[in-house]
């Protein structure tokens, strides 16, 4: 009987922790979107600031964040692919690719603020792209890189080695397996990892702190060398650096519902296609 | 096209891709090496032993003080409580999953977890300052809510899915047939689950730990905006703290460049960066020796 109740206890350690995480998620998403609803409107999507941040819209926001995510993903993307391709399809287990693998892992680990200095360092001062959306783009790049390895390795990988096989008894040299059999059959799992790379650079925020987002930026521009507002940093300053904090609350939680719906708008894409890829399979 | 050609191709490509992967290894040396060019600097003017030992982190003031130790404290003591909620929430939620979980309740908690993980650090800060913190403020009944405990519950739920994610794969990984061998031997699903599963997986868990744990220890908006924000040593998790992060994060878009209080930064940047590393290298560790386990 003991026994009994203590497994029980057990079943509701388990299950309990289980529905905790569940209820943390749904607790975030129903105080934002509930108390953002209100604030979201066309307009809101569509204007400038107005009266000091205080009225008006975040269109600046949405158009500065969507360049920076565009200039991060066609820096990172190849780049990023012709690591894993190397990775994968050329290097054979050797010292070196220990090494760049060990490397790839502990970039991944390392802090995004420190990334943000890097960025300050090599991108904004030593190659005088001053602070501007190129080099936070370029910073956030770097960021992502373990990220996109990472994820094409891993489709590479389940591409069957007879495929590469079969092309190349056919003549085909290794690139040319690369170039027309392996990448077109991976293409659905590097495409998840490139649009949850561009969720992941849409969201941060400290590693664009140093190297070009600005607060307020007068008109839209699509030049890469100037400065540009972005949608989390929208969200930080509201909610902590503005003079009148308790009456720009509902923009920022509006704010914060624009965000996390671009995030999960390019996670639920990036889910279809795995979910697409995998039945097919 | 001939084959010379094609093959020449080839030969030319290998080494662009092969030269993406140099560049990777160059990129981490590159930053370690620019966070320590830049805090040499720094140690030319303050002695390293002030700066490791002093308790002081006062850099505006006539007598500017550059002791890191309020800033390692701080840190310290967010990501501990973040790990104390995190890890027994995380490592039983991973259990539920793998051993428990019908499939089709599975299929729709991970999509669920990944969710978690995608909310913008940010949005997490925000909550700490409209729901977490007054929410701590009215429980513990105190004036402001922002403080290192209100940092922990933020960063243990940002760390979570790393813990879930890792350490169900770690539980899962445990082969079947030490599951059937104990419940062959008279034991039963629970003896099983915490005396055969979860210590053969323990390696993968510590590794999923030190995922978290560093995830936690590196995260910049959530504390910058939820704990408070002040350089001085903590008495406790109700004290307003600073962590290193943080401190990066407010004083370098003010500083002006190139004077002691700038490299000063990058002095306590380093610090982090051979925290972080270190806990990445002790999770690899651990990771590849539950690989050899089951190998």
């Amino acid at each position: 009987m003991i026994k009994k109740i203590k497994y029980f206890f057990n079943w509701i350690l388990l299950l309990g922790s289980t529905l905790l995480v569940c209820l943390i998620l749904g607790v975030i998403l129903w105080d934002i979107f509930s108390k953002g609803r209100s604030a979201v409107s066309w307009d809101f999507i569509s204007q400038f600031p107005t009266n000091g941040m205080t009225k008006g819209g975040i269109l600046p926001a949405i158009v500065g964040t969507l360049l920076l995510t565009f200039i991060t993903t066609i820096f990172a993307v190849p780049f990023g692919v012709a690591c894993a391709i190397y990775l994968n399809e050329y290097a054979r287990p050797s010292v070196l690719t220990n090494i760049i693998r060990a490397s790839i892992r502990n970039l991944a680990g390392i802090p995004s603020i420190i990334y943000g200095l890097f960025g300050l360092a090599l991108f904004v001062q030593a190659l005088h792209l001053g602070t501007s959306v190129l080099s936070a783009g370029l910073t956030l790049g770097l960021l992502s890189l373990p990220y996109i390895i990472t994820t094409t390795e891993e489709a590479l990988k389940r591409i069957p080695n007879s495929m590469r096989e079969a092309t190349l008894a056919l003549g085909a040299t290794q690139f040319e397996t690369i170039k027309d059999v392996v990448v077109p059959k991976a293409l659905p799992g590097i495409l998840t990892g490139v649009i949850l790379t561009m969720s992941r650079a849409a969201g941060e925020t400290a590693p664009i702190l140093f190297t070009g987002v600005a607060f307020y930026i007068n008109g839209i521009s699509a030049s890469p060398n100037q400065e540009f507002m972005a949608l989390p940093y929208h969200l930080y300053m509201l909610s902590t650096q503005h003079q009148a904090i308790e009456q720009v609350r509902p923009l920022a939680y509006g704010t914060a519902s624009v965000l996390i719906l671009l995030v999960f708008i390019l996670n639920i894409i990036a889910f279809y296609i795995r979910f697409k890829h995998r039945t097919q399979e | 096209m001939s084959i010379k050609k094609r093959e020449h191709t080839d030969w030319l490509l290998k080494k662009i891709f092969k030269a993406t992967g140099l560049i990777t290894i160059a990129l981490l040396a590159g930053i370690f090496l620019m966070l320590l060019y830049n805090s040499i600097a720094f140690f030319a003017d303050v002695k390293p032993l002030d700066f490791f030992t002093g308790s002081q982190w006062d850099p505006e003031s006539n007598k500017s003080k550059y002791g890191i130790a309020p800033l390692l404290v701080s840190t310290g003591l967010v990501t501990l409580g973040a790990m104390l909620i995190a890890i027994p929430l995380g490592i039983f939620t991973a259990a539920y999953l793998s051993e428990f979980a019908h499939p089709k309740v599975k299929t729709i908690l991970k999509p669920l977890i990944e969710m978690l993980a995608a909310i913008p650090s940010v949005a997490i800060g925000f909550l700490g300052i409209v729901l977490v913190g007054p929410g701590i403020a009215k429980i513990f009944g105190i004036a402001n809510g922002l403080n290192a405990f209100n940092g922990s519950v933020l960063l243990a739920v940002m760390a979570l899915p790393t813990i879930i994610t890792i350490s169900e794969d770690a539980i899962n990984a445990v082969p079947l047939s030490h599951r059937e061998a104990s419940l062959a031997l008279g034991a039963n699903k629970w003896q099983t689950i915490f005396k055969v599963t979860l210590p053969a997986a323990l390696p993968g868990l510590i590794a999923a730990v030190m995922l978290g744990l560093g995830r936690a220890l590196g995260e910049t908006m959530t504390v910058l905006m939820a704990t408070g924000n002040a350089a001085v040593m903590p008495k406790g998790f109700l004290d307003a703290v600073r962590t290193i992060t943080a401190t990066i994060a407010i004083e370098m878009g003010e500083v002006p460049y190139r004077t002691t209080h700038y490299f000063a930064l990058f002095a306590i940047a380093v610090i982090l960066f051979i925290i972080t590393l270190i806990i990445n290298l002790l999770g690899e560790y651990f990771a590849n020796r539950l690989r050899k386990f089951h190998a």
